[in-house]
Protein backbone atom coordinates (compact mmCIF):
# COMPACT_ATOMS: atom_id res chain seq x y z
CA UNK A 1 0.00 0.00 0.00
CA UNK A 2 1.68 2.58 -1.26
CA UNK A 3 0.08 5.02 1.29
CA UNK A 4 1.51 3.80 3.97
CA UNK A 5 5.59 3.44 3.01
CA UNK A 6 6.27 5.92 5.02
CA UNK A 7 7.34 4.24 8.02
CA UNK A 8 10.19 1.84 6.32
CA UNK A 9 12.29 4.76 6.26
CA UNK A 10 11.60 5.82 9.91
CA UNK A 11 10.45 3.21 11.82
CA UNK A 12 10.80 4.92 14.93
CA UNK A 13 7.33 6.14 14.19
CA UNK A 14 5.76 2.65 14.50
CA UNK A 15 3.65 2.83 17.71
CA UNK A 16 1.66 0.09 19.66
CA UNK A 17 -2.06 0.94 18.56
CA UNK A 18 -3.16 3.18 20.98
CA UNK A 19 -5.52 2.11 23.83
CA UNK A 20 -9.19 2.35 23.23
CA UNK A 21 -10.85 6.16 24.21
CA UNK A 22 -13.63 6.30 26.42
CA UNK A 23 -17.11 7.13 24.93
CA UNK A 24 -18.28 9.14 28.03
CA UNK A 25 -15.42 11.24 27.20
CA UNK A 26 -15.83 11.64 23.47
CA UNK A 27 -19.22 12.56 23.78
CA UNK A 28 -18.99 14.37 26.87
CA UNK A 29 -18.05 17.97 24.35
CA UNK A 30 -21.31 17.38 22.58
CA UNK A 31 -23.72 16.55 24.57
CA UNK A 32 -22.65 18.97 27.92
CA UNK A 33 -21.88 15.92 29.75
CA UNK A 34 -25.18 14.75 29.98
CA UNK A 35 -25.48 10.67 28.54
CA UNK A 36 -26.83 9.98 25.16
CA UNK A 37 -30.11 6.95 25.48
CA UNK A 38 -29.08 3.80 23.74
CA UNK A 39 -32.12 4.04 21.28
CA UNK A 40 -33.41 4.51 17.90
CA UNK A 41 -30.08 5.08 16.43
CA UNK A 42 -28.78 2.43 13.62
CA UNK A 43 -25.07 2.57 12.84
CA UNK A 44 -24.75 0.07 9.51
CA UNK A 45 -21.96 -1.42 8.38
CA UNK A 46 -19.93 -4.56 7.75
CA UNK A 47 -18.96 -6.79 10.58
CA UNK A 48 -15.89 -7.69 8.82
CA UNK A 49 -14.30 -4.46 7.02
CA UNK A 50 -10.99 -6.04 4.89
CA UNK A 51 -9.58 -2.23 4.27
CA UNK A 52 -9.78 0.53 7.37
CA UNK A 53 -8.58 2.92 4.45
CA UNK A 54 -12.46 3.11 3.28
CA UNK A 55 -15.18 1.61 5.38
CA UNK A 56 -19.01 2.01 4.14
CA UNK A 57 -20.99 3.50 6.94
CA UNK A 58 -24.72 4.30 6.86
CA UNK A 59 -26.77 5.91 10.21
CA UNK A 60 -30.38 5.66 10.28
CA UNK A 61 -31.88 7.14 13.25
CA UNK A 62 -36.21 6.45 13.73
CA UNK A 63 -37.61 9.61 13.49
CA UNK A 64 -40.59 10.90 11.56
CA UNK A 65 -38.43 14.09 10.52
CA UNK A 66 -41.45 16.68 10.51
CA UNK A 67 -41.10 20.63 11.79
CA UNK A 68 -41.81 19.02 15.77
CA UNK A 69 -39.73 15.98 15.86
CA UNK A 70 -36.68 15.54 13.60
CA UNK A 71 -33.07 15.30 13.63
CA UNK A 72 -30.83 18.12 13.51
CA UNK A 73 -27.41 16.62 14.38
CA UNK A 74 -25.57 13.53 13.81
CA UNK A 75 -21.70 13.14 14.78
CA UNK A 76 -19.37 10.07 13.77
CA UNK A 77 -16.81 8.67 16.51
CA UNK A 78 -14.40 6.65 16.58
CA UNK A 79 -12.91 5.58 19.81
CA UNK A 80 -9.88 4.73 18.25
CA UNK A 81 -8.41 7.11 15.58
CA UNK A 82 -6.22 9.47 16.66
CA UNK A 83 -8.79 11.93 15.42
CA UNK A 84 -11.82 10.70 17.15
CA UNK A 85 -14.54 12.93 15.62
CA UNK A 86 -15.19 11.12 12.07
CA UNK A 87 -17.66 13.90 10.57
CA UNK A 88 -20.49 15.70 11.72
CA UNK A 89 -23.98 16.26 9.83
CA UNK A 90 -26.82 18.77 9.98
CA UNK A 91 -30.21 17.24 8.39
CA UNK A 92 -33.83 19.07 9.42
CA UNK A 93 -37.16 18.33 8.48
CA UNK A 94 -36.53 18.96 5.15
CA UNK A 95 -34.22 16.26 4.92
CA UNK A 96 -37.47 13.76 4.34
CA UNK A 97 -35.32 10.94 5.88
CA UNK A 98 -33.01 10.92 8.72
CA UNK A 99 -30.40 8.83 7.21
CA UNK A 100 -26.90 9.90 6.24
CA UNK A 101 -23.85 7.20 4.76
CA UNK A 102 -20.52 7.86 3.77
CA UNK A 103 -17.32 6.33 3.84
CA UNK A 104 -14.81 6.03 7.09
CA UNK A 105 -11.01 5.26 7.82
CA UNK A 106 -10.61 3.16 10.71
CA UNK A 107 -7.46 2.55 13.02
CA UNK A 108 -8.47 -0.59 13.44
CA UNK A 109 -10.99 -2.88 15.22
CA UNK A 110 -13.50 -0.73 17.34
CA UNK A 111 -16.79 -0.04 17.95
CA UNK A 112 -18.08 3.10 15.77
CA UNK A 113 -20.83 5.40 17.54
CA UNK A 114 -23.55 7.58 16.09
CA UNK A 115 -24.21 10.42 18.45
CA UNK A 116 -27.51 12.12 17.06
CA UNK A 117 -29.12 15.19 18.51
CA UNK A 118 -33.09 15.42 17.77
CA UNK A 119 -35.06 18.80 17.63
CA UNK A 120 -36.18 18.59 21.20
CA UNK A 121 -32.26 18.96 22.17
CA UNK A 122 -31.65 15.31 23.79
CA UNK A 123 -29.24 13.35 22.24
CA UNK A 124 -29.57 9.30 21.25
CA UNK A 125 -26.42 7.29 20.59
CA UNK A 126 -26.27 3.79 18.39
CA UNK A 127 -22.64 1.74 17.80
CA UNK A 128 -21.99 -1.12 15.25
CA UNK A 129 -19.09 -3.14 15.73
CA UNK A 130 -15.63 -3.25 13.19
CA UNK A 131 -13.53 -5.97 12.90
CA UNK A 132 -10.74 -4.39 10.89
CA UNK A 133 -7.99 -6.58 9.22
CA UNK A 134 -6.17 -4.11 7.75
CA UNK A 135 -5.83 -0.56 9.72
CA UNK A 136 -6.42 2.53 7.66
CA UNK A 137 -2.40 3.38 8.37
CA UNK A 138 -0.10 1.61 10.11
CA UNK A 139 1.47 4.95 10.81
CA UNK A 140 -2.05 6.00 12.17
CA UNK A 141 -4.47 8.14 10.58
CA UNK B 1 -11.67 19.53 -8.02
CA UNK B 2 -13.66 16.63 -9.87
CA UNK B 3 -17.10 15.48 -8.19
CA UNK B 4 -20.35 13.64 -9.36
CA UNK B 5 -23.79 14.25 -7.99
CA UNK B 6 -26.64 11.87 -8.16
CA UNK B 7 -29.95 12.26 -7.77
CA UNK B 8 -32.90 10.20 -8.19
CA UNK B 9 -34.74 12.90 -10.32
CA UNK B 10 -37.36 13.50 -11.53
CA UNK B 11 -39.20 12.87 -8.50
CA UNK B 12 -43.07 13.16 -7.03
CA UNK B 13 -43.87 15.70 -5.55
CA UNK B 14 -43.70 15.28 -1.48
CA UNK B 15 -41.65 12.46 -2.04
CA UNK B 16 -38.32 11.70 -0.72
CA UNK B 17 -35.35 11.70 -2.84
CA UNK B 18 -31.16 10.58 -2.27
CA UNK B 19 -28.49 12.45 -3.34
CA UNK B 20 -25.31 10.97 -3.82
CA UNK B 21 -22.35 13.45 -3.53
CA UNK B 22 -18.93 11.79 -4.57
CA UNK B 23 -15.82 14.07 -4.76
CA UNK B 24 -12.31 13.22 -5.74
CA UNK B 25 -9.88 14.18 -3.18
CA UNK B 26 -7.16 12.55 -0.82
CA UNK B 27 -8.58 13.59 2.38
CA UNK B 28 -5.17 13.63 3.22
CA UNK B 29 -4.45 13.15 7.44
CA UNK B 30 -1.35 15.03 7.74
CA UNK B 31 0.01 11.69 9.31
CA UNK B 32 1.74 9.85 6.25
CA UNK B 33 4.92 11.04 5.40
CA UNK B 34 7.20 11.51 2.14
CA UNK B 35 10.17 8.90 1.23
CA UNK B 36 12.44 11.60 2.08
CA UNK B 37 10.86 11.98 5.42
CA UNK B 38 9.20 15.06 5.11
CA UNK B 39 5.17 15.32 6.44
CA UNK B 40 2.85 15.21 4.17
CA UNK B 41 0.38 18.49 5.30
CA UNK B 42 -3.22 17.80 6.52
CA UNK B 43 -5.65 18.51 4.13
CA UNK B 44 -8.97 17.39 4.17
CA UNK B 45 -12.31 18.57 2.95
CA UNK B 46 -13.55 20.35 6.07
CA UNK B 47 -16.54 21.62 4.76
CA UNK B 48 -19.63 21.06 2.85
CA UNK B 49 -23.58 22.31 2.46
CA UNK B 50 -25.78 21.51 -0.34
CA UNK B 51 -28.57 24.02 -1.01
CA UNK B 52 -31.78 23.50 -2.63
CA UNK B 53 -35.11 25.07 -3.32
CA UNK B 54 -33.00 28.97 -1.24
CA UNK B 55 -32.23 26.80 2.19
CA UNK B 56 -29.16 24.69 3.54
CA UNK B 57 -30.66 21.14 3.45
CA UNK B 58 -27.33 19.20 4.26
CA UNK B 59 -24.60 20.50 5.83
CA UNK B 60 -21.11 18.27 6.48
CA UNK B 61 -18.10 18.79 8.97
CA UNK B 62 -15.32 16.63 8.34
CA UNK B 63 -12.06 15.37 9.76
CA UNK B 64 -9.23 13.25 8.31
CA UNK B 65 -11.41 10.16 9.31
CA UNK B 66 -13.28 10.49 6.26
CA UNK B 67 -12.19 8.15 3.59
CA UNK B 68 -10.24 9.62 0.53
CA UNK B 69 -12.58 10.72 -2.45
CA UNK B 70 -15.35 11.56 -0.16
CA UNK B 71 -18.79 9.65 -0.79
CA UNK B 72 -21.86 11.51 1.09
CA UNK B 73 -25.60 10.21 0.66
CA UNK B 74 -28.30 12.34 2.32
CA UNK B 75 -31.84 12.97 1.70
CA UNK B 76 -34.51 15.31 0.68
CA UNK B 77 -37.88 16.21 -0.02
CA UNK B 78 -37.99 18.46 -3.58
CA UNK B 79 -41.07 20.02 -3.28
CA UNK B 80 -40.39 22.44 -6.67
CA UNK B 81 -37.89 21.59 -9.42
CA UNK B 82 -35.03 23.27 -8.91
CA UNK B 83 -31.27 22.95 -8.98
CA UNK B 84 -29.41 21.07 -6.04
CA UNK B 85 -25.82 23.33 -5.47
CA UNK B 86 -23.36 21.78 -3.41
CA UNK B 87 -20.00 23.51 -2.75
CA UNK B 88 -17.26 22.63 -0.15
CA UNK B 89 -13.85 23.65 0.90
CA UNK B 90 -10.47 21.92 1.99
CA UNK B 91 -7.87 22.98 3.94
CA UNK B 92 -5.58 24.72 1.67
CA UNK B 93 -8.60 27.16 0.63
CA UNK B 94 -9.70 24.92 -2.23
CA UNK B 95 -13.06 25.40 -3.32
CA UNK B 96 -15.30 23.29 -5.74
CA UNK B 97 -19.05 22.86 -6.71
CA UNK B 98 -21.10 21.26 -8.17
CA UNK B 99 -25.05 21.14 -8.64
CA UNK B 100 -27.80 19.07 -10.17
CA UNK B 101 -31.47 19.68 -11.80
CA UNK B 102 -34.18 17.99 -9.50
CA UNK B 103 -37.52 17.87 -11.86
CA UNK B 104 -40.44 17.70 -9.17
CA UNK B 105 -43.62 16.05 -10.83
CA UNK B 106 -46.93 17.30 -9.63
CA UNK B 107 -47.96 14.33 -6.75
Amino acid sequence: MLACVGWASTPARAQAPPANLDWAQLYGPFTGGSNPTSERVRVVTPRLADNGLSVPLAVRVDSPMTEGDHVRRVVLLSNRNPRPVIAEFELGPWSAKAEVATRVRLNGSQEVMALVQTSDGRWWRGTAEVEVTESACMDAS
Amino acid sequence: MLARIQVASPVRRGQAMEVRLLIQHPMETGFRYEFSGTSIAKNVIHSMSAEYGGRVVFRARMGSGVAANPLLQFWVRPDQSGDIRVVWEDDQGVKGQVSARIEVLPA
